[in-house]
């Protein structure tokens, strides 16, 4: 571990009281500034591992650093630097949305009137200010998972994290949200992030650790995990109906249909030589996207390949 | 934390408890009122006046301070095992237990937030009963000390029942089948003297008896109980109810996994 280093586990090991085993011993450092995608498949410790970093779990045995304060040993200063955006809605759906804002800073020793100008901050940066009134009870999904963000950031935490921020969230909110948290960790902020959703994953993180039945099995960058990808697929759009599946030696090609192909592409081919061997033979593609998302492909790999289905929704 | 920083977090929990009892008044403050402002006209008025003196009093006045700590009993209690456990059932605890508020913040926090209501109700059950007695108060400073150390005792005692509590049932368990039975034993609508000899002495192991007898000694100056020994009944249950909580709160018993 390094002054560097935001957070650090060591054997981190949780067994429960039904003898289930969550975590088996698992090592982790995410560096300051980093964006951590912390991912894996349901039940594979992702929540227990995140319940223990911030006192919500309590761990069977190993250790947590959070900037180089032990839990064991500094809890008050290690919580002070944790900012925790839960998978669950966990605030009091019948109180204002500025209040339980307001509540968490004064949680942390923040006075009520600069917890007020806090909580303006971000409930205008996550566009609820016009909603500080309402009781947390009337928001639509998206604008609780946003609240649950502001009242995480209230305390300005060097350490963020987010436990699925964006389930059930519609695209165009999931975006914006993306903007902001790329916003706050541009700004300084160390985010670990767990997510069903890959693609958010991959556009977000720079790096990445899979977790799966309570051990890592991977722990790298995202540039350096996704180079591990032998083969994509794309799905081409044609221009014109083709007769027949054309045949090209080195790639391989499937009709969908009349005007879309999939294409399997190793690392070792070239784009561009697929595409000057499909205009030479008259076929003229329109448009190109991957089938499924990178980081999606590679998860599903290594974890059935770890001996276990992967859970993971579209 | 600093201490400044604790302190905020303490006023922190303290002005969310009252607010929540205060948002919901109509549920929290008005009931405790109508029941008792009922009691004072069926037991006081209208069964009262055919009872008598009582301890050398009018009964309505006998029964004032009985019915004011009864309602104090049970407001402080209600609110702080209704807060905790609604606190628990939300997840919404978790706000402070990821904070750096210290344990004994959040129990105190929670217990005083029992206490405003307790004392709350307390008072606008006291107002309610000038319509009904002549009431004198015989040393402030021993009502005042009685009723607020009774309702910390019932808020600690509700933050318990709630750190147990597994389902809305079990928040209500404890106040119908414990607490309401021995506030009814506990002398509020009568002197233990009227009790045959072996009564009275099994009276005296009911707590409550200790503390509606200090309170009426601060109100009318008579009392069953010695009042030191109330008071030593009444600390020496608050010391080991507070130490009960926090080790309930530092062990995460019904809070962590």
């Amino acid at each position: 571990m390094t002054m560097t280093t935001a957070l650090s586990l060591r054997q981190l090991k949780k067994t429960y009281a039904n003898g289930f085993t969550a975590l088996r011993g698992i090592d982790l450092d995410v560096q300051k500034g980093d964006f951590f995608a912390l991912l894996g498949p349901n039940g594979a410790g992702k929540s227990t591992a995140i319940g223990i970093i911030t006192s919500l779990v309590n761990k069977s045995s190993g250790s947590v650093t959070v900037f180089g304060h032990d839990l064991d040993t500094d809890l008050t200063a290690a919580k002070s630097c944790l900012g925790l955006v839960p998978q669950e809605f966990n605030f009091n759906v019948f109180e204002p949305v500025v209040e339980i804002v307001v509540n968490q800073a004064g949680y942390y020793g923040i006075p009520r009137d600069e917890a007020f100008k806090r909580a303006e901050e971000f409930l205008k940066q996550l566009g609820l200010w016009e909603k500080r009134r309402e009781m947390a009870r009337n928001l639509s999904g998206g604008m609780k998972r946003r609240l649950m963000i502001a009242r995480a950031l209230v305390h300005r935490p060097p350490l963020l994290i987010l436990d699925e921020p964006t389930a059930g969230v519609d695209i165009e909110i999931r975006r914006s949200m993306w903007e902001f948290l790329r916003r706050i960790n541009a700004a300084g902020t160390t985010i670990i992030l767990t997510t069903h959703y890959l693609e958010e994953a991959e556009n977000l993180c720079r790096n990445i650790a899979i977790i799966d039945a309570g051990q890592i099995i991977e722990n790298t960058s995202m540039k350096q995990l996704l180079n591990k990808l032998q083969l994509e697929t794309f799905v081409l759009d044609l221009r014109a109906p083709v007769a027949s599946c054309p045949d090209i030696p080195g790639y391989t090609l499937r009709c969908l249909d009349e005007t879309t192909l999939e294409a399997d592409i190793s690392r070792d081919c070239s784009i561009n030589q697929l595409f000057s061997v499909l205009t030479a033979q008259g076929v003229e593609v329109l448009s190109m996207r991957n089938k499924t998302n990178r980081l999606e492909q590679l998860f599903m790999h290594m974890v059935d390949a770890n001996g276990h289905r992967a859970t993971v929704p579209a | 934390m600093t201490f400044n920083e604790k302190y905020i977090a303490l006023k922190t929990i303290v002005i969310r408890e009252v607010l929540r009892f205060t948002r919901i008044w109509i549920q929290t403050v008005l009931p405790p009122v109508i029941t008792t402002a009922l009691y004072f006209i069926i037991f006081g008025n209208l069964i009262g006046s055919q009872i008598g003196d009582m301890g050398g009093f009018r009964y309505m006045d006998y029964i004032v301070p009985g019915l004011i700590m009864m309602a104090v009993i049970t407001n402080s209690y209600a609110n702080v095992v209704s807060s905790f456990y609604g606190s628990k059932f939300q997840h919404n605890i978790e706000e402070m237990l990821v904070s750096p508020t210290p344990n004994y913040l959040i129990v105190s926090g929670f217990v005083m937030g029992g206490l405003a209501r307790g004392i709350t109700v307390g008072i606008a059950v006291t107002l309610i009963s000038l319509f009904f007695s002549d009431l004198q108060i015989h040393n402030l400073w021993v009502a005042g000390s009685v009723v607020v150390l009774t309702s910390i005792l019932f808020a600690l005692a509700g933050l318990i029942n709630g750190v147990y509590a597994k389902s809305f049932d079990d928040i209500s368990i404890i106040p119908t089948f414990v607490l309401t039975p021995l506030t009814y034993l506990g002398g509020i609508f009568y002197s233990i003297d009227m009790l045959p000899a072996f009564w009275q002495n099994a009276s005296l192991v009911n707590p409550i008896l200790y503390m509606v007898n200090a309170f009426r000694f601060g109100i009318l100056g008579v009392s069953d109980i010695s009042l030191w020994s109330s008071y030593a009944i009444i600390l020496g249950f608050i010391a080991a109810l507070f130490i009960f909580s926090l080790y309930l709160l530092n062990k995460g018993h019904g809070i962590r996994t």
